[in-house]
């Protein structure tokens, strides 16, 4: 265990865990994109590649005629199925449990990480293999199993290099999309070494030596491992059956080698039948990857003889997905299929990375799910319904058509109804400007006045709002009179 | 046909050269156009920052100014969205007002059915269109076959049009490192089309993108769609 001794004076030094809880405390959403913004390598690379998946994206979802039809039936099928989400959940566990796996529930991301921490216990086992899942890093479940001295290896690609360089995913298809190549290998040089497998000597950053330089490590993890974890896409309640939709194969290797498979899923990833599954398989590879069909699609039910995991534990999730299931507008961001074509449209993401976003679930999609999740006391969370111009993009690539404007701007509204840091303040100047507005006498004596005196200001404001404003733009030229003076004179 | 011009708040206040362009080219078309001096402001600002109920008055007073006209031209995209999309929850009466707002482009190629509306502008333009126009509204080509029927105008594509230009309303302010991001970055893709004239159809959009053109000094300057529209050889616009 010499080696997890080693990685872990390396994060007390590093200070950027991938803990789902170390996000709290974070600055709110502006001060953290700001050093974003300044970091003029990051914007190259996430510009490249948020431009390039995008692009692809389009000529995919481009390629059907039918496109609208199946965004809608997502819609229609994810919203259906959350209106009776009790019904079809019990139903799935019943089929799971009669296919010889076993289910467990859990309220929160406590009782999560206990449940997979006594599962694991029970295997005598101390180190575990893992599938990329977003569920899992929601509930910090790789950091309260390296406390209860069980090593959680992740096996994606993307996640591997970030959990190697002691560091936090910033995009929920693309982990890594903060890092460049040469990033990547001299993290894969420096740190492979300490977690098993080094990297092999003279390691270029040629992408083909970096994959192969990941496989050697990988394989040795996959092999020897005796439990698997992972997440889930979709469950069909029907038969019983998890679906893993991904590019490498590695998840597959961690879903089929090991005795022990243990899935931790949200509860809203259930979906009524296969004929319903069959929508997603479609939208989900073509919104994420760009791809007609993504090259692994695992499925299991339970467990069967002598073929893949003989034990098998479903571990479904509440962590705030209910309350968010309460709330009339919020709710349909439970339809999220996780595909991240929101991220990649977002001129917000591209700018300010997915760091800046405080939660695994970074992005447009983020903004609107990690407040309903975690709730809006924390100045990061309070921030997050703020961190979109409301150009509407996410939306109109959305594959289940979820109005994250909508909900953005109903979130504002739960924000400012609380009356945080800034709240009450804004509220003022708010009623101010609505009271001078329905005034138009008052408004045209206003206008009047900053015509009148509209040589004597200055370039550069002070105050709220004005010092934003000119610290990067001129203040407009104002007009010798406003329109209504105009029409007055010209036209009555 | 009774038209009322909704000029909206921010042309009022600061870009009236836009209202008054407005006024001239509907009149050049033929249309009656009135001002009703009760108008004000849509209530944009307020309901996108999450204040609901300080939205209401102004809703209360737009339906109330506009009553009894067929109807409602105004000059922004996103002033025009705010009334269709987000006005029908505010009751049947703000709902009744919704299909009877148009955005001027909506109004010359959907109402009036023109294309050629009889501009001169010998200048060498590319088009931003606002987000909300391009996406609430669905303006689609309406601009962009106004501007290619202007004479001697020569109409260049803007690179990474459908990007936001990062003005949102208070999104400017309340993240303005992230808002300047954008903008520079719509700024830098107008001045490689060597174009002399960046025009848009929402005045708020330009005066963030303006804003930055000035500060910078760029050989480049924001204009509106009506202002460009307005311009004939015999009055050709400033």
């Amino acid at each position: 265990m010499s080696d997890r001794k080693g990685r872990a004076s390396a994060r007390d030094e590093g200070r950027r865990p991938g803990d789902g809880r170390a996000f709290l405390g974070m600055p709110a959403f502006p001060e953290a994109a700001r050093e974003a913004v300044g970091d003029a390598t990051l914007r190259a690379t996430l510009r490249h590649a948020t431009h390039t998946i995008r692009d692809k994206r389009a000529r995919a979802v481009a390629e059907l005629d039918d496109w609208a039809a199946l965004r809608e039936a997502g819609r229609r099928i994810k919203d259906e199925t959350l209106r009776h989400l009790d019904t079809h959940l019990l139903r799935l566990e019943e089929s799971v449990t009669a296919a010889g796996g076993t289910v467990h529930w859990a309220a929160d991301a406590a009782e999560a990480n206990r449940i997979v921490t006594g599962l694991v216990r029970a295997t005598g086992e101390t180190e575990v293999v893992k599938v990329k899942s977003m569920a899992t890093q929601e509930i910090g479940l790789n950091e309260h199993l390296e406390a209860e001295g069980i090593a959680a290896y992740e096996t994606d690609l993307a996640e591997l290099i970030v959990q190697l360089g002691e560091d936090r995913p910033s995009h929920i298809l693309v982990p890594a999309i903060h890092r460049n190549r040469g990033e990547i290998r001299d993290i894969f040089r420096e740190k492979m070494g300490s977690w098993g497998r080094p990297a092999p000597e003279g390691l270029s950053d040629a992408p083909a030596e970096l994959a192969e330089a990941a496989r050697l490590h990988l394989r040795e993890k996959f092999l020897r491992a005796k439990v698997g974890i992972s997440g889930a896409n979709f469950m069909v309640a029907e038969t019983g059956t998890l679906v893993v939709v991904e590019s490498e194969g590695n998840g597959r290797m961690c879903l089929t080698l090991p005795e022990t498979l243990i899935s931790v899923v949200g509860v809203e990833k259930v979906v009524p039948t296969w004929r319903d599954l069959e929508v997603f398989l479609q939208t989900l590879p073509r919104s994420s990857t760009a791809e007609r069909m993504n090259p692994y699609t695992s499925m299991w039910t339970g467990t069967a003889d002598g073929d893949g995991p003989g034990t098998f534990h479903l571990v479904l999730l509440d962590n705030g997905r209910t309350d968010a299931l309460a709330d009339e507008v919020g709710r349909q961001a439970l339809r999220c299929i996780r595909c991240s074509a929101c991220l990649n449209v977002c001129p917000v993401y591209e700018r300010a990375g997915g760091h800046a976003y405080g939660s695994v679930y970074p992005g447009p999609i983020g903004a609107i799910l990690t407040p309903q999740l975690r709730g809006t006391a924390s100045e990061v969370d309070a921030s997050l319904p703020y961190a979109s111009s409301l150009c509407g993009a996410c939306y109109e690539v959305c594959p289940v058509a979820i109005d994250i404007p909508e909900v953005l701007v109903h979130l504002r509204e739960r924000v400012a109804e609380e009356g945080g840091k800034g709240h009450r303040l804004e509220r003022a100047a708010i009623k101010a400007s609505t009271w001078v507005l329905d005034h138009p006498g008052v408004l045209a004596a206003g206008e009047r006045l900053a015509s009148a005196t509209r040589k004597a200001l200055p370039r550069r404001l002070p105050g709220p709002g004005a010092r934003q404003w000119t610290d990067h733009r001129d203040l407009p030229e104002l007009p010798a009179e406003p329109f209504r003076d105009w029409w007055k004179k010209n036209r009555t | 046909m009774r038209v009322a011009l909704f000029v909206t708040c921010v042309n009022d206040a600061v870009f009236p050269s836009t209202g008054v362009a407005t006024v001239r080219l509907l009149e050049r078309l033929g249309v009656t156009v009135d001002f009703p001096a009760a108008q004000s402001c849509c209530g944009q600002p307020q309901f996108n920052t999450g204040y609901r109920a300080e939205t209401a008055p102004l809703v209360r007073r737009t339906v109330r100014a506009f009553e009894g006209y067929d109807h409602v031209v105004t000059p922004s995209g996103s002033c025009a969205a705010m009334v269709r999309h987000h006005y029908p929850p505010f009751g049947a009466e703000a709902g009744a007002l919704a299909p009877r707002v148009h955005e001027l482009t909506e109004f010359l190629v959907d109402v009036l059915g023109v294309t050629d509306v009889g501009a001169y502008f010998p200048h060498r333009v590319t088009y931003h269109p606002s987000c909300h126009g391009l996406r609430l509204l669905g303006l689609g080509e309406r601009p962009r076959r106004l501007l290619e029927a202007v004479k001697g105008l020569e109409l260049v594509e803007l690179p990474g049009a459908e990007e936001c230009c990062g003005f949102g309303g208070t999104f400017a302010v309340k993240n303005p490192d992230v808002s300047a991001a954008m903008g520079a970055d719509k700024i830098t893709n107008a001045l490689s089309t060597g174009a002399e004239v960046l025009c848009g159809a929402d005045n708020s959009c330009l005066l963030h993108v303006g804003g930055m053109l000035r500060r910078q000094e760029a050989p480049l300057r924001a204009l509106h769609l009506a202002e460009i529209l307005a311009s004939t050889e015999e009055e050709p616009w400033r």
